[in-house]
């Protein structure tokens, strides 16, 4: 796949004076993508090298693209202007009980819908692709109603318990999709030799489908990790706060101190950028498996 | 002898009956996360939604019952039809380009330059950088004085703009932000034209099909179910646009980017009009609902599927 392109090029010819027009062409196409990617990549770089900068450089004209002498101890002022150690700590709860859930209630659900033949299963299936595309809009407002009801604000109840009931029906569908590929008769002689429905998911079904399950748990650690609304509505006690909602005060309250946060923006996208460099089979995998692609 | 084989045979359907049930047993155990999720979470709230619209309700007291006024407010109120015109323009103008640009990339990265792995890697990260840290960025890129756009512009003799602040331009300016956000699509496009027989271009080259073409007559029609997919996902995402205008604009200037969730959330969060804020989600997702079954209509029209 690296050497050799999937597409045929759209300017394949006969060979001579059509193959070296064919080899210009790449070469042209070459440096219009680095150009390209360096206007995408621009403002990422932007950030990472300002969050490094002196308050002064951050101002400077022409700007500034390598900061003269790393300034790290913006890093050590964003831990001490706001208790970001601790909303690291949160999004790391928060992310660990929302992950765990939505892999455990999704890969029960996709079985039982994939698997066993029960009354009222194509409605379920209906049901379930339906919500997919469900604009979440409409729940905003009843859920928070009902949320307070059960006394979840400031808890972190309303950003996790949600996914233990299979919410984000695409990683479902996506399990689902998987199953579908994987023999029936593989079920079949493992029922035979006398297991049943449980013992085949933990021995038989759940070791083929690490990799989608590896897929879905990447992409619900960046969603959660990400999520913002949510926190923005059930937290408000500064301790309960998440990384998110602490990356916009911090923005709200130094309007001066760019550098500030330029660092917690890197910082918030350390962890993000290493699963992402770690697990990047996965993002590509999972959008391939289904065309589906997370949001 | 009959009597024998019916004996036999009693216990036998009754065994086949127990495993069946058992099977539906399973079937409700394994799915219930899913039943009741969608019953808790989903349905009720959606209900209860409908039922919030038709009071006044501030969270503290009893609601009153209100009648239609907060689908008429919702209808008629100058700063709800702007919200949602914001989304509508937005997305109308967003969405087309947003695929114009992530299919050309995926084009151009099909092709066999050079540390192609990389490049499609570097045009992904947008989506990796949390959504936060995104806008807060992009907030200082479109800054008029220290901002990275204007400098750039300025390279090009290009005077500068004051974007965020200027009610003509700060949409323009969401719209341009996201065209950096496109990774995803342009993944799943990359993904497509891998899947197009090589076979079939190389039979269009030797019939004489130039590239471009082996481009429009059989590259684009063979996508067009994707495009159609990134197409949906991207209106609906669109029309709920809301992190990026809380943080940079907070809907500001004039107005120009109070877009529909963003009002809801005004009303919903700030204003505690929970009737209201209901009548106004539900509004929207009529709304967006409505495009996604248009769309899905108007596809048998353009969508070519092979089967």
């Amino acid at each position: 796949m690296a050497t050799q392109a999937i597409t045929p090029s759209l300017a394949t010819g006969r060979p001579g004076s059509r193959q070296l027009s064919r080899i210009a062409g790449l070469v042209i196409l070459q440096i219009v993508m680095t150009v390209c990617l360096i206007t995408f990549l621009a403002p990422t770089f932007w950030m990472i090298s300002s969050s490094l900068k002196a308050s002064t450089e951050v101002f400077q004209h022409p700007i500034v693209w390598i900061p003269e002498s790393p300034q790290w101890s913006n890093y050590a002022k964003v831990f001490q202007t706001l208790p970001f150690a601790k909303f690291a700590w949160n999004t790391f709860v928060v992310v660990v009980l929302a992950v765990f859930g939505t892999v455990v209630s999704t890969a029960l659900v996709a079985y039982g819908l994939a698997r066993v033949e029960f009354p009222g299963r194509r409605i379920l299936f209906a049901l379930m692709v339906a919500t997919i595309m469900l604009p979440d809009i409409v729940t905003l407002i009843p859920r928070f109603i009902m949320f307070r009801t059960f006394r979840w604000i400031d808890t972190f109840a309303p950003l996790t318990v949600p996914f233990w009931f299979a919410l984000t029906t695409l990683y479902v569908f996506l399990m689902y999709q998987f199953l579908r590929g994987i023999p029936k008769e593989l079920d079949e002689a493992a029922t035979i030799d006398g297991a049943n429905r449980w013992q085949i998911l933990w021995h038989v079904i759940l070791p083929l489908c690490k990799p989608v399950i590896a897929t879905i748990a990447v992409f619900a650690l960046i969603q959660h990790y990400n999520e913002f609304l949510t926190p923005l509505i059930y937290l408000n006690r500064l301790d309960n706060w998440t990384l998110a909602l602490g990356v916009r005060a911090l923005n709200d309250s130094n309007v001066a101190n760019w550098e500030l946060v330029f660092a917690a923006s890197t910082l918030m996208l350390i962890p993000a950028l290493l699963l992402f460099i770690v697990a990047q089979r996965y993002f590509v995998q999972g959008i391939a498996l289904t065309g589906f692609g997370g949001r | 002898m009959a009597a024998i084989t019916q004996a036999q045979a009693k216990p036998q359907t009754r065994r086949i009956g127990r495993a069946r049930l058992r099977d539906w047993l399973d079937g409700y155990l394994l799915t219930s996360p899913f039943i009741i999720g969608f019953l808790v979470f989903t349905a009720f709230p959606m209900l209860y939604a409908i039922w919030l619209s038709f009071h006044k309700w501030n969270l503290i007291g009893a609601p009153t019952f209100v009648g239609l006024d907060n689908y008429i407010k919702a209808l008629t109120h100058p700063t709800a039809q702007l919200s949602l015109y914001n989304s509508a323009f937005y997305t109308v103008f967003a969405v087309p380009i947003q695929l114009v640009i992530s299919f050309t990339l995926a084009l151009a990265l099909t092709q066999a330059i050079r540390l192609r792995d990389l490049y499609r890697a570097g045009f992904y990260l947008p989506i990796i950088v949390p959504l936060v840290a995104s806008a807060v960025v992009w907030q200082r890129v479109f800054h008029p004085e220290f901002g990275i756009l204007n400098e750039a512009l300025g390279w090009f003799g290009i005077p500068p703009a004051k974007w965020l602040f200027d009610p003509a331009l700060a949409k323009p300016a969401f719209i341009l932000m996201s065209f950096w956000m496109i990774g995803r699509q342009m993944v799943i496009f990359i993904a497509g034209l891998g899947n197009i027989p090589q076979s079939l271009l190389e039979a269009a080259s030797i019939d004489g099909a130039g590239p471009v073409r082996r481009l429009f007559s059989i590259v684009i029609p063979l996508m067009t179910p994707l495009i159609f997919y990134n197409c949906v996902i991207a209106v609906i995402n669109s029309f709920q646009i809301f992190v990026p205008a809380l943080i940079m604009t907070d809907g500001g200037p004039q107005n120009a980017t109070l877009f529909a969730v963003l009002n809801i959330y005004r009303e919903g969060f700030q204003f505690f009009n929970m009737g209201y804020a209901a009548a106004l989600s539900w509004e929207l997702f009529i709304i967006v609902i409505g495009f996604t079954i248009a769309q899905f209509r108007l596809s048998q029209r353009w969508v070519y599927y092979s089967d």
